[in-house]
């Protein structure tokens, strides 16, 4: 019971003060906000501990799985090189460290990054289909703003305004409309935890 | 030589005029200075001196050019005073006004731009707590069915009948992010219903303080439905906190596991299609749930079903249908008419030449 308790009293007092914070500018209210953030980084740092115990658990039991062997053993070789490069010589510009990184792990991001354009394509091409009237509306939409913003597009008259158009007023209406939801959703989060209605974050 | 010695003359003569900015924590003072109408052009810069008050030092705080009689210093303290002093350079010449009449910052408890802010967050609050005490009562109320939440056990059952694991990613923000404890409520339902078919629920976490929080949730809903058993704590696990790290890590997780169910919730930036497109293509039933505007274009083109923004929110209280929760979105839903009745009078208003803002903006 007060192991469910604690934790809603905490949430309930820390989201009330620092709902309250955030409309007083003074120097105390400022100084519980950074003291708060102070608190966040300090458990942060903890979890940073936990979850890389979670990684190196879970891919040590996967070692023992014939199928994702190979891939757990290199994700821990790479670990296990990382942190005795890292805490033997340091991360600094130049090192061991910093070389593994730019150029090991930075071209494998924009690689993983880069595959979105094959991606899109794919996904393009699913979205246009002609099924149905909304999915032709959205061709011809479609059509018509990339038509715009391509050289030749800006040669006709009409469509580089109406891309203009298209992506300033019902674009940006459909976007701004969401966005009211999603404030609105945020603040109804907010409170349905703050006032324990909403414990789900709990576990149930 | 005469101007000159005009321009000094008025110049020195002349103490520069200190103000406090309001709706501050006392940390700023506004310092304003005239110059005299000729000597616009003659002078060729300024040093804004500051005298801190008790101990008299003096500081250099900013140069200021002649165009711009206005400085803003951010540098003081609300416990301590200050006079100001300009000092003009007129080619060879350096002249320094008088000193400025001593001026505190003072640190205001309330910012005065945030009241009409402060006033909606009151109206918004009282709503939902009228509908919350209404549901209270016992009085039922009606929530619009939502395709992508009524699908949630389809997707569950899906998985129970091919064997498969579901793979939930709770997005990839942290834990500051409003849409990541959304992500995290819909797990706690999804992992209850998973738990009561015995179906494997896999969850690779991107933040270490999500992924502590997730692991905790997954835990307390096995126990919540009885069966703490099922509960294995290699199914929720840090992955990795390099964002196309991560995207790689759940393409080959989706690919290798073959998962019949994939759960996409929360934040998500660049890799939402990565992720998505790699889940379509194994043929697993995906629903996702964004407010990310950006993102949810790729999730409505390759999932089968989509909670566009408020409806992660309120995917937690519909699927638990609480009472309580339910009032909550009941009350969000009269917040935003009541948004639509304003924006439409404001609108109106403005066709006619009525510009009000409610100082808002």
């Amino acid at each position: 019971m007060l192991q469910r308790r604690i934790p809603l009293v905490i949430v309930f007092i820390t989201g009330v003060l620092m709902s309250i914070q955030y409309f007083i500018p003074h120097p105390v209210s400022q100084s519980a906000y950074n003291i708060a953030l102070t608190w966040f980084r300090g458990v942060a740092s903890m979890a940073y501990a936990i979850a890389v115990i979670s990684f190196v658990r879970h891919h040590s039991r996967r070692l023992k799985q014939p199928q994702n062997s190979f891939y757990s053993a290199v994700a821990l070789a790479a670990f296990l090189f990382m942190c005795i490069v890292g805490f033997g010589f340091g991360i600094g510009e130049g090192t061991i460290f910093a070389k593994m990184y730019l150029n090991v792990q930075v071209p494998l991001q924009a690689t993983t990054f880069s595959l979105l354009a094959f991606y899109m394509a794919s996904a393009a091409y699913r979205a246009f289909r002609v099924k149905g009237l909304e999915a032709t509306l959205l061709l011809i939409t479609a059509f018509i703003v990339m038509f715009g913003v391509t050289t030749i597009g800006n040669y006709i008259p009409f469509i580089p305004k109406l891309t203009e158009w298209l992506m300033a007023v019902p674009n940006l209406a459909s976007k701004r409309g969401i966005l009211i939801g999603v404030g609105l959703g945020m603040i109804s989060t907010s409170l349905k935890i703050i006032l324990g209605i909403e414990r789900n974050w709990l576990g149930g | 030589m005469i101007w000159i010695y005009l321009i000094i003359t008025l110049l020195g003569n002349a103490p520069p005029r200190v103000f406090d900015v309001p709706n501050d924590g006392g940390n700023a003072l506004r310092v304003e200075w005239q110059l005299p109408p000729d000597s616009l052009g003659k002078v060729d810069s300024m040093l804004i001196l500051r005298k801190t008050l008790p101990e008299g030092k003096v500081d250099t705080v900013a140069k200021a050019f002649t165009n711009h009689p206005e400085f803003v210093d951010e540098g003081v303290n609300y416990k301590k005073a200050y006079r100001y002093s300009i000092l003009y350079f007129i080619g060879p010449v350096q002249i320094q006004s008088k000193w400025s009449s001593p001026a505190k910052p003072i640190a205001s408890w309330i910012d005065t731009r945030k009241i009409p802010l402060f006033i909606l967050m009151i109206l918004y609050t009282t709503i939902l707590l009228v509908y919350i005490f209404t549901a209270r009562k016992g009085r039922e109320l009606y929530l619009r069915p939502i395709a992508g939440l009524e699908a949630v056990d389809e997707a569950v059952g899906r998985a129970t009948e091919m064997g498969r694991p579901i793979v939930y990613i709770p997005g990839l923000s942290t834990i500051s992010d409003v849409a990541t404890i959304a992500a995290l409520n819909i797990l706690a339902h999804i992992t209850k219903k998973a738990g009561e078919y015995e179906t494997k629920i896999i969850v690779p976490v991107r933040n270490p303080v999500v992924y502590t929080i997730a692991r905790e949730v997954v835990k307390e809903a096995y126990y919540t439905i009885g069966r703490p058993d099922l509960f294995d704590p290699g199914q929720v696990y840090f992955a990795t906190d390099s964002q196309f790290g991560y995207a790689a890590h759940v393409s080959a997780l989706m690919a290798r596991e073959k998962s019949a169910t994939n759960f996409f919730m929360g934040m998500f930036w660049a890799e939402s299609l990565i992720l998505a497109e790699t889940g379509a293509s194994t043929g697993a039933i995906q629903v996702a749930g964004t407010d990310a505007v950006t993102q949810l274009p790729f999730f409505v083109v390759t999932c089968d079903y989509t909670l566009i923004g408020e409806e992660l929110y309120a995917a937690s209280a519909y699927l638990s249908k609480e009472p309580l929760l339910t009032a909550s979105i009941k009350g969000q839903d009269q917040m935003k008419l009541l948004i639509m009745v304003a924006m439409i009078l404001l609108s109106l208003l403005s066709v006619f030449g009525v510009n009000i803002t409610l100082g808002l903006f």
